[in-house]
């Protein structure tokens, strides 16, 4: 199981420009990441552990993830607040059609820190990303994305992608 | 407010008979939580625990909460459910860590104290001694009888499959606790099919407790905080809807059934929120179909003073147990079910509406937020009061939304056990 040193590259590109768009308050920028029938799941380490299939927000689509998106910039009321993403270098766990790779299994841990604007700056979300990624004509996307969190209690909410 | 010089108050008194004002003190005082946690967690009330699906086998324990009062909810070999205090009756030690698991026993790790799984010490290491040399050395003195040693043990009470313990053995039988009307609810959902456990979230919310059963007793703020609702017609305050309390007002129901939509100026006008044509991209996330079991209503939030809310929203349901840590902040922890005969369609359709609730759900994440504001403005000027006044001053079911007199229900309870 190898990949190309080209195909690893927009692998690392695609975690830092997600981390980016997810960080920069433009939200509409965050369900490109994913194909049109790519999930994004936030799940509590406990339920998945547990082999219980509640998360936190199950978004089935790259629709859903519009309607997220609706939600955090129009319906939503919240304290705003800065959130950081640390991510680590991801690590390619197989792949599926040669070196430069239709498919990915990737994982990779990240932070969050948030900051409020009258607040410290503190460690708001810890846990890793197990992705699914795919080669489309417009360059690699998210078939899926599940965020296997360890800060089982939330500080209050969580409004914005992690 | 004029009459109020200061901002902290010397001698505070709640003024007046009625509870439709209720002072900020009433969430910022050290020693009422305290009397709080002993007048409606500690005694005299039933608080909730758990679900019996949790715990499906002989050994299987939950450790959870009451007040602030660590319990384990554990099943024994004989099947009955037991809830024991997390405190090992040697050095006071809070012994399980885990949060589940199965066990023969509990013991506690710091001088290895062994409970059965009713909470009976069965043995002490060195009871008898030490034998060296000849002789025995130390022991527990021979007066020592296991059987005055064990676990704290708590009342429990089971309906149709959730779990409630008291520490207080004299509390009135759950049903009666609950009372006629609000038991009718709580058998709607909970009515002898088993319970299907899809998950837990969990969110510590930096307010007083009170305020998020005052939550689930305000059917004002729903069409107006929760913007998503009232965007996507799932909120309104025309809905058909009904408001039931327990004898002692602090229990309730509020029962709601979506309308056909349609544009009502009366309810909609100064509803900023409201979009005649707005749909969700993605379907799915309100594909709502109507079980038998709701009987019409397609919304019942119960609220079980003080541990506990009971949600049907839709195919949603769920219990939030409501876990106070100081009088400034709580836990709150939800956990999600469905039913045992539910298709795999059914499924994911409840695991797709949860998407609305939660510490990061459409809806329910406004509460958590709003909350918090509520708090920091009552911390900043504790001498003050809030204005509970919608829909009159008076306590008593109602067959419309556009009231808060579930919240002067409860307040008009606290009052009376409190003696404020």
């Amino acid at each position: 199981m190898t990949i190309d040193f080209q195909t690893y590259f927009e692998l690392l590109n695609l975690y830092s420009d997600y981390a980016m768009a997810v960080d920069s308050a433009d939200w509409e920028k965050w369900p490109d990441f994913f194909v049109e029938d790519g999930t994004y799941r936030l799940q509590p380490r406990e339920n998945f552990e547990q082999g219980l299939p509640l998360c936190l927000l199950a978004l089935e689509s790259r629709a859903m993830i519009k309607d997220r998106v609706y939600g955090v910039k129009e319906t939503m009321y919240h304290d705003p607040y800065y959130q950081r993403h640390i991510v680590g270098t991801p690590r390619v766990i197989s792949v599926e059609g040669g070196r430069d790779a239709d498919t990915i299994h990737s994982e990779a841990n990240y932070v969050v820190v948030r900051t409020k604007y009258d607040g410290e700056s503190t460690v708001f979300n810890s846990g890793y990303y197990r992705d699914v990624i795919v080669r489309t004509p417009e360059g690699l996307k998210l078939q899926s994305r599940l965020c296997i969190y360890d800060t089982e209690m939330i500080p209050n909410s969580i409004i914005y992608p992690i | 407010m004029t009459g109020n010089a200061t901002v902290f108050p010397k001698d505070p008194t709640w003024e007046g008979e009625g509870s439709s004002r209720i002072p900020f003190w009433a969430y910022t005082r050290d020693d009422l939580y305290q009397q709080e946690l002993e007048r409606f967690f500690y005694s005299g009330h039933w608080c909730y625990v758990g679900l019996e699906a949790e715990i499906p086998n002989p050994g299987d324990f939950r450790r959870t909460v009451i007040g602030e009062r660590s319990v384990i909810m554990v099943r024994d070999t004989n099947g009955a459910i037991n809830v024991v205090e997390n405190v090992c009756a040697h050095r006071g030690m809070r012994f399980c860590r885990e949060r589940h698991g199965n066990r023969k026993d509990f013991f506690c790790p710091y001088h290895q104290w062994n409970y059965s799984l009713e909470g009976d010490l069965q043995g002490v290491p060195f009871r008898r001694g030490v034998k060296q040399e000849g002789k025995i050395n130390g022991g527990m003195p021979p007066e020592f009888k296991l059987e005055e040693h064990g676990l704290t043990k708590l009342k429990v009470a089971t309906r149709g499959g959730v779990v409630f313990a008291s520490f207080d053995h004299d509390v009135e039988p759950l049903e009666e606790f609950l009372g006629p009307t609000i038991l009718q609810y709580f058998d709607r959902v909970f009515n002898g099919r088993k319970l299907k456990v899809l998950g837990y979230r969990r969110q510590r919310i930096p307010g007083n407790w009170k305020l998020m059963q005052e939550n689930i007793k305000d059917p004002y703020h729903p069409g107006l905080l929760h913007t998503w609702f009232s965007t996507f017609g799932l909120w309104r305050a025309d809905n058909k809807s009904q408001l039931r309390m327990d004898e002692h007002f602090r229990h309730a129901a509020m029962i709601s059934t979506r309308g056909q939509g349609g544009k009502n100026d009366e309810v909609v006008s100064g509803v900023d929120s409201f979009k005649d044509q707005m749909k969700v991209n993605d379907p799915r996330l309100l594909d709502i179909v109507p079980e038998p079991w709701w009987n019409g209503p397609t919304a019942v939030m119960t609220t079980v003073f003080p541990s506990v809310i009971l949600q049907q929203q839709v195919n949603s349901v769920s219990t939030r147990h409501i876990q106070p840590n100081g009088h400034g902040s709580f836990d709150f922890v939800w956990t999600h079910f469905g039913f045992d005969d539910d298709s795999e369609e059914m499924t994911q359709r409840r695991l797709i509406q949860a998407n609305l609730f939660g510490p990061a759900g459409f809806v329910s994440a406004d509460d958590g937020e709003v909350i918090e504001w509520s708090q920091e403005g009552f911390e900043q000027k504790p001498a003050h009061r809030t204005v509970v006044e919608m829909g009159g001053y008076d306590i008593g079911d109602s067959e419309h939304m556009v009231t808060e007199t579930l919240i002067r229900g409860m307040y008009a309870y606290w009052r009376k056990v409190m003696g404020q």
